[in-house]
């Protein structure tokens, strides 16, 4: 299946957008990237002739799933937000907006799947079961990871942007690699195939390792699935500044199918997410989804989005709220009711109440943990440096505690 | 023992490495059928196939970034740049990610990266082929930088790097790839730590510290002093992340005069952190300054001045001069 046959289906955009589609068309001289969208922002199921097959196996109980993830990760970043502003957080990255992105394709992924996330998708970090109050660590200033990857094969958050894409391929190739060493020891093939998630942003599209990362997956034909969130700005500059056409439209010249989804819409999230898994575990080679969506609050808790853009855009956009949506259908359907919801509420202010609790008493490290990691064998450099550092704490006291004497130090 | 050249060690050393440990890999531009632009991987594709011998497309931070998640997976790279200039398209993922992906997982990872990069000058190329861009990997915390010098440390230094659990740059001095020596496969060359300065020469007046392609110069300078009366010692660095500054401590508390050579610019180089170490630990042994003697502060100059910019044997001797007339 390539990209061209993707079905068409009407997306309510707003005049934002069919601006945008219309110059995307005049550039690229035929209609842009259909949008899949199976739920609309009005509460509606519609019809898609590839994907509906994927929406059709969630039963209710995995659709009140996707809203309690989302409504629990907006709480959570709403807690986040808090705690940043009362001086608990050194930064706080929002994702709402993206709720419907990232919860869909995380819930798509296996537990054998391995997930390289840029540094906003705590939402997908949820459907990986990382602890989301050792999420914080990197953000109160205690960690520059928090989480050990080998539990949740969610990997560490990656700054530099696009960095990761390039690690996801590797580690893509790397299954290849195990496939075949596992045929020869293990013919039934009783491992489950795997495949891995390479998300990114419309800002980090621009990267070079994003390019770098397409080429070696086509060539290799690697088990990635390449998920970009186009939340439309990176901090300040609007995606029509890194693109002018949709952008997966860019995997057909790297020769891998490129679909686009409307990033609010969860169930076509995850049904897109799901066929793309499937097309890579199968040794089909690397996907491209773009998931069409919106960061509704800053770029970082030192971002002023008042300074770039307009809240009549922003207003657009919050009328095609992912959670909104979805709460819609629920109830038209007649699968959840009111207690539900308050259910789903009250779970989530647990969650922050856990989230605040634990922030409180991240365990600030020893700077000795610094020395210890920087390499993995013994290095003399350290070593002698660690010693100096040790007989320079213990000269700020009489050995009651070399802690006290560091945080004297610091003074 | 067999008599080969540097490039036919790091041959063998590479295919010993592809036979031991079943999760190592080549990677790199080239270093298939064509066995690289300098043949050191020659033969090894036919050996061992196509996944393990691996040509990429032509992009140094995909190589290095691709390595990265495939040591996430459990797997040992070696990948080759094509040459030193060349490294920095990927020296963002040496740099910010390589480096650090250990320190910033709190140890819960591990990268056991090998890059393989042909270094320096004297080969009358054409610019971008000729670098010495050592000491911008030195400075970052989390890579080991070791270069060999013959052949037999070529054989196994490769073979150790690629058992190294850290991340780990070979800086192949390429002017000396056809430089034959002996190679002693069997034991004890394993047991050698990579990470270990070698005293290569004995000396009384002073001490010449090099490493990679400057070796052999420095071999020859101490060799000519000797018909001047000078008794020069001679140390092969071997390893510039760490640096044994303990053998070169023992060597200048002897000798009490140190000269440094490399064919890097000397500001902000090898040199000048040797100098500023030795001043510290031997202060008081020291007769002469620590004199640098390296490249100039200029991009590398077009092949028919390189001469001039190269230390050679008569730099090396006039900086002894100098050491030896205080």
């Amino acid at each position: 299946m390539g990209a061209t046959h993707l079905p068409a289906t009407e997306f309510d955009g707003t005049g934002v957008d069919d601006q945008l589609e219309a110059e995307a068309e005049a550039v690229l001289g035929e209609p842009a990237a259909p949008m899949v969208q199976l739920l609309g922002p009005d509460g509606t199921l519609g019809e898609d002739s590839v994907f509906s097959e994927y929406a059709n196996r969630l039963d209710a109980e995995k659709l009140r799933g996707f809203y309690a993830d989302m409504a629990a990760i907006r709480r959570f970043d709403q807690e986040a937000t808090a705690l940043q502003r009362q001086g608990q957080l050194a930064l706080w990255v929002p994702l709402t907006g993206q709720e419907a992105a990232q919860i869909g394709s995380g819930r798509a992924s296996q537990p054998q799947d391995y997930i390289f996330p840029t540094y906003r998708e705590h939402g997908v970090a949820l459907t990986r079961n990382v602890d989301l109050a050792e999420l914080l660590r990197q953000f109160r200033g205690v960690s520059n990871g928090g989480w050990n990857p080998k539990d949740t094969n969610f990997h560490l958050y990656t700054l530099v942007l696009a960095a990761q894409t390039l690690h996801a391929v590797g580690y893509a190739m790397g299954i290849q690699r195990d496939q075949q060493l596992a045929a020869s020891s293990d013919p039934a093939g009783t491992e489950p195939p795997a495949a891995v998630i390479a998300y990114y942003g419309d800002g980090a599209s621009s990267e070079g390792d994003v390019h770098e990362s397409m080429v070696f997956a086509s060539s290799y034909k690697a088990p990635v699935v390449f998920f970009c969130q186009n939340n439309h700005w990176a901090i300040s500059v609007p995606s029509t500044v890194q693109t002018r056409i949709p952008l997966s439209n860019r995997a057909k010249g790297y020769g891998f199918p490129g679909i686009r989804v409307d990033g609010n819409d969860v169930i076509a999230v995850h049904a897109v997410t799901e066929w793309a898994l499937d097309h890579a575990r199968q040794g089909n080679g690397p996907v491209l989804i773009e998931a069409f969506t919106y960061r509704v609050g800053a770029h970082t808790t030192a971002d002023d989005p008042t300074k770039y853009r307009q809240s009549a855009e922003e207003d657009a956009w919050r009328a095609k709220d992912p959670l909104a949506r979805l709460e819609k259908y629920l109830r038209s359907a007649g699968l959840a009711d009111d207690d539900y919801f308050a259910k789903v509420k009250a779970d989530g202010d647990e969650l922050a109440a856990y989230v605040r609790r634990t922030t409180h008493d991240l365990e600030t490290p020893d700077i000795r943990s610094a020395f210890a990691n920087t390499y993995v064998e013994p290095h003399p450099l350290v070593a002698e440096e660690l010693a100096w550092f040790e007989q320079y704490s213990a000269g700020f006291d009489d050995g009651a505690g070399s802690d006290a004497a560091a945080g004297e130090a610091a003074n | 023992m067999t008599t080969m050249t540097i490039a036919k060690a790091i041959n063998e050393g590479l295919r010993a490495a592809l036979t031991n440990n079943p999760k190592s890999l080549l990677m790199g531009e080239d270093i298939g059928p064509l066995g690289g632009v300098y043949r050191v991987t020659d033969g090894l594709i036919a050996e061992f196939g196509p996944d393990r011998v691996v040509d990429t497309p032509l992009a140094e931070s995909g190589i290095i970034g691709t390595a990265i998640g495939l040591a996430l997976r459990g797997y040992s790279p070696v990948c080759e740049i094509q040459f030193d200039g060349f490294v920095f398209p990927g020296f963002n993922q040496i740099t910010t990610q390589l480096a650090k992906m250990h320190a910033r997982s709190n140890g819960n990872l591990t990268v056991p990266v090998v890059i393989r990069i042909p270094y320096g000058g004297g080969i009358g190329s054409v610019e971008h082929h000729s670098e010495s861009p050592e000491a911008l990997f030195a400075h970052t915390a989390g890579l080991r930088i070791i270069t060999p010098s013959n052949p037999h440390d070529a054989y196994w230094m490769i073979q150790q790097a690629v058992e190294c659990q850290d991340p780990i740059i070979v800086f192949e001095p390429k002017r000396r790839y056809w430089l034959k020596g002996d190679v002693d496969v069997e034991a004890p060359g394993r047991a050698e730590d990579p990470f270990r300065a070698h005293v290569l020469r004995d000396g009384t007046d002073a001490t010449v510290v090099a490493y990679g392609p400057l070796v052999p110069v420095a071999l020859a300078a101490a060799n000519a002093a000797a018909e001047d009366g000078h008794s020069v010692e001679v140390i092969d660095l071997r390893s510039i992340s760490p640096i044994d500054f303990d053998t070169v401590t023992q060597s200048v508390q002897k000798t009490g005069r140190l000269i440094v050579a490399h064919e890097a610019p000397t500001f902000g180089g090898i040199g000048g952190e040797i100098a500023a170490r030795i001043s510290e630990r031997a202060f008081l042994s020291l007769e002469a300054p620590v004199i640098r003697v390296g490249g100039f502060h200029m991009p590398y100059p077009v092949a028919k001045v390189e001469e001039d910019y190269l230390p050679d044997i008569d730099r090396i001797l006039e900086a002894l001069d100098r050491a030896l007339a205080y």
